[in-house]
């Protein structure tokens, strides 16, 4: 294990560390976006756009973010459209994200039983009140476990960014074995790196998922 | 007329290359997903024992697993165990020994879930009317905690075969790089196939997950019940 090596390029993985959380939250807080509204066309059942949805959601859940990557990269610029690495990294997480985060939401509404949206709608509450008053801060305590579980998923899935060419950890790493063969030293740091990253936000969601359960909404 | 680069496709024998590099992956998931299963129900009963040092063991194992990225592990046992200890894998070996490990880590997860969610009682029970700790495992516990397993197993069994397309990244010859090399050798003559090539993968993967996930989601919802 040589030391030195290790201070010296410890800057570099840095550098790549952050732009793996910046790309990774700007996906997260995308697809979280997408995921919500999906998950209210499916609840809303709005006609046309309930198929557009479903029919998405299968699509983008069963194919590997590495193909539509690739498939954005290098297939879309041969039909006149060019995006940067960024913006396929970003569109990219995002069409993978939301579709899962809909899922999580789907669940989480799904919880809610219907009794209390009758009795809500019963009451006279409106229809945008039942959602906003009753389903929706009960539906996210429920989908909370599910959305923190993909956003670590999400933040995983940044590691096959090297692939449209952003310098993210795996490309730093592959970069130190190539041009120094110090596979060892580099491979630890890659490690660590995503431990420093990744084992705070688990730990918080597991802390989170505690709390939740004690919350408890009278069943 | 527009020249249009799907035909690419079906130049020589394009499209049977394509459809053994997806060959590959799905293989390497296969295998994989059996070893998981395997060894995963045996991680997951290990995780049920009442001793905290295998219960700390296996935790750090599944959070390691869990909390690295698929790419990162096959980095380690690719690149690294070649460096470290001159252990030369090929890279689908060394896919197949990630995905395992991967694959144990959740499996043991979900066996672990199943086993905690039947009530103690049963256990107790069936030890009461005298039947032998395997009677009680075979009779009692193993037929309900399969009618839950066996959708989450198929589920893994996507997430699995979705996974190993990074396999192309430590030199797989995979249906990536066969469409990369197809790409490449028609650069001239073809220039636009990169986006029919790359959208025919895209729907391979597609065709192959889906119907799994179909299965998997109906027979989640037909055993809800059970």
């Amino acid at each position: 294990m040589d030391t030195e090596f290790i201070v010296e390029y410890i800057p570099h993985y840095v550098e790549a560390a952050k732009l793996t959380f910046r790309i990774g939250l700007i996906g997260i807080v995308l697809s979280l976006i997408v995921g919500l509204v999906i998950a209210f066309i499916q609840y809303f059942k709005i006609p046309v756009l309930k198929q557009i949805a479903s029919a998405y959601i299968e699509l983008s859940r069963n194919t590997p973010l590495l193909v539509q990557l690739f498939f954005l990269y290098f297939g879309l610029p041969k039909a006149g459209i060019c995006i940067s690495s960024e913006g396929c990294a970003i569109i990219g997480l995002c069409f993978l994200g939301g579709s899962y985060m809909a899922e999580a939401f789907r669940s989480g509404i799904e919880s809610v039983e219907k009794g209390q949206e009758e009795s809500a709608l019963a009451l006279g509450f409106k229809k945008r009140q039942v959602v906003g008053y009753i389903i929706l801060p009960q539906a996210l305590s429920v989908s909370i476990p599910a959305l923190c579980a993909n956003m670590i998923f999400l933040i995983k899935e940044t590691s096959v960014f090297s692939v449209v060419a952003l310098a993210d950890l795996m490309y730093v790493a592959k970069d130190l074995i190539g041009l120094y063969y110090k596979t060892d030293e580099a491979l630890l740091m890659l490690v660590v790196s995503y431990l420093i990253i990744l084992l705070p936000i688990s730990i918080v969601a597991a802390v989170l998922e505690r709390r939740l359960r004690y919350a408890g909404f009278g069943n | 007329m527009q020249d249009l680069g799907i035909r690419v496709l079906f130049m020589g024998n394009n499209f049977a290359r394509l459809m053994e590099g997806l060959w590959i992956t799905i293989r390497i998931s296969l295998i994989a997903v059996a070893l998981s299963i395997v060894f995963g129900i045996l991680l997951g009963m290990l995780m049920t024992v009442k001793n905290p040092i295998i219960r700390a063991l296996t935790k750090v194992y599944l959070e390691f697993i869990r909390i690295m990225p698929q790419l990162v592990l096959l980095f380690l046992v690719y690149f690294g165990l070649t460096k470290s200890f001159g252990i030369n894998l090929s890279g689908e070996v060394s896919a197949v020994i990630v995905f395992t490990l991967w694959g144990t880590g959740e499996m043991g997860d979900l066996v672990r879930g199943a086993l905690i969610s039947i009530p103690k009682h049963q256990y107790e029970s069936g030890e009461a009317i005298g039947l032998s700790k395997w009677q009680v495992y075979y009779h009692i516990i193993i037929p309900q905690i399969l009618t839950r397993l066996v959708p989450l197993a198929i589920n893994l069994t996507t997430r699995m075969i979705k996974t190993t397309s990074l396999v192309a990244l430590i030199g797989v010859v995979e249906v990536l790089k066969v469409a990369q090399q197809i790409i490449e050798a028609n650069r001239y003559t073809v220039p636009d196939s990169a986006l029919w090539i790359y959208g025919t993968i895209f729907f391979l993967y597609f065709i192959a997950c889906w119907p799994i996930s179909l299965v998997a989601k109906r027979l989640e919802k037909r055993w809800k019940t059970a």
